[in-house]
């Protein structure tokens, strides 16, 4: 179920994620406390390359730690093994990344704002 | 336990080809009574057709291991008065692996693991080379101290949850052996052995939930040698560079 390069990955991703989650954190309240509009964040995202890998390694990080994490979960809890857990893992990371990335893509270089 | 009780009750599990029920013996209470003299005295003197496993009585052999009130026990060296649950006992087969009769399981799946996990010696001199020197202040040896007191009772792979919930985990016990030679400097075999324990049934599946350092009789900490495997095979990882 678990081997050792899903396992490398979950905790490789985990390292990424724990600084990524403070940034995140720290944006949220600068933007709430500075009282930004929704005009004035897209301003400082739309067309952003920096915001773009910030959210966009996040967002890949996430789908990746997320999967092998319900991948475990699944198998243990509900029995699902072989190629099933395979295609269940694989659908969930694409579901993320797919989610994730029309976000982040909406925000930085899709233009024309939401 | 309420010492002036005359009596325990006691429930022992019965199974013969695959059909099992509790049934329920009175025995009566002796001072420094374990849960073995316990099965031992109904198998002598209420019904000679129970089954169960032991040998060496004090708690080096590792065979008369038992689920006693829910938890892995051995039953050799486990006075009824610290676990009985007032008057009352519950002895089943082992968690975790078949039944073979009443309290006897098969221990087979367990001891398979232990071969899967490369848990054996691979020697790298032969009997004609001189002994392999090493101090006992040695760190490596200092890691395989921890581990190497297990008497493979499987106590550990009974209370283990992973294994409850994954049939192709090593479990604790094989894995903490594996970690032990992991630690020989004498062993040869190190490369496949990491490989081992690296398959999909591996170490990497433990969750730390430390059900095996909770009731180890030797109290060991096989989490702990587990940790280290995954430690040990993260580094290879970023060796082998695959």
């Amino acid at each position: 179920m678990l081997t050792l390069r899903l396992y490398f990955a979950q905790r490789l991703t985990a390292l990424i994620m724990a600084p990524l989650t403070l940034g995140h954190l720290a944006v949220m309240i600068y933007a709430v406390q500075g009282g930004l509009s929704v005009a004035e964040i897209l301003a400082r995202t739309q067309g952003s390359v920096a915001w773009f890998l910030f959210y966009g390694g996040f967002v890949v990080a996430v789908a990746v730690h997320a999967a092998i994490g319900l991948r475990v979960v699944v198998s243990e809890w509900l029995g699902v093994r072989g190629i099933a857990l395979s295609v269940f893992s694989l659908v969930v990371l694409a579901t993320l990344l797919l989610l994730g990335g029309r976000a982040v893509w909406a925000v930085t270089f899709a233009g024309g704002g939401l | 336990m309420d010492k002036t009780e005359a009596f325990l009750d006691v429930s022992i599990w019965r199974e013969q080809n695959g059909d099992g029920h509790f049934e329920t013996y009175q025995v009566p209470r002796r001072a420094n009574q374990t849960i073995l003299d316990v099965v031992a005295w109904v198998q002598q003197q209420a019904d000679p057709t129970l089954s169960y496993r032991f040998a060496c009585r004090v708690g080096m052999c590792g065979s008369c291991a038992m689920m006693v009130n829910g938890a892995p026990r051995w039953t050799c060296r486990t006075h009824v008065l610290k676990v009985a649950e007032g008057a009352s006992l519950e002895i089943a087969p082992l968690r975790n692996l078949p039944v073979i009769k009443d309290l006897v399981v098969d221990m087979d799946p367990f001891f398979d693991k232990w071969v899967a996990a490369d848990a054996v010696f691979a020697p790298s001199q032969t009997r004609d080379d001189p002994m392999a020197p090493i101090t006992p202040d040695d760190t490596m040896r200092i890691a395989a101290d921890d581990a190497i007191e297990c008497i493979n009772c499987a106590v550990c792979y009974a209370a283990c949850d992973v294994v409850a919930a994954n049939p192709d985990y090593l479990g604790p016990a094989a894995l903490n052996r594996s970690w032990s030679l992991v630690n020989d400097s004498r062993d040869a075999g190190q490369a496949e052995r990491l490989q081992a324990v690296s398959a999909v049934g591996g170490c990497h599946n433990c969750h730390s939930q430390q059900g095996c350092a909770k009731f180890c009789p030797n109290e060991l900490n096989p989490t702990l040698s587990i940790s280290g495997l995954k430690r040990a095979t993260a580094k290879s990882l970023l060796r082998w560079g695959r």
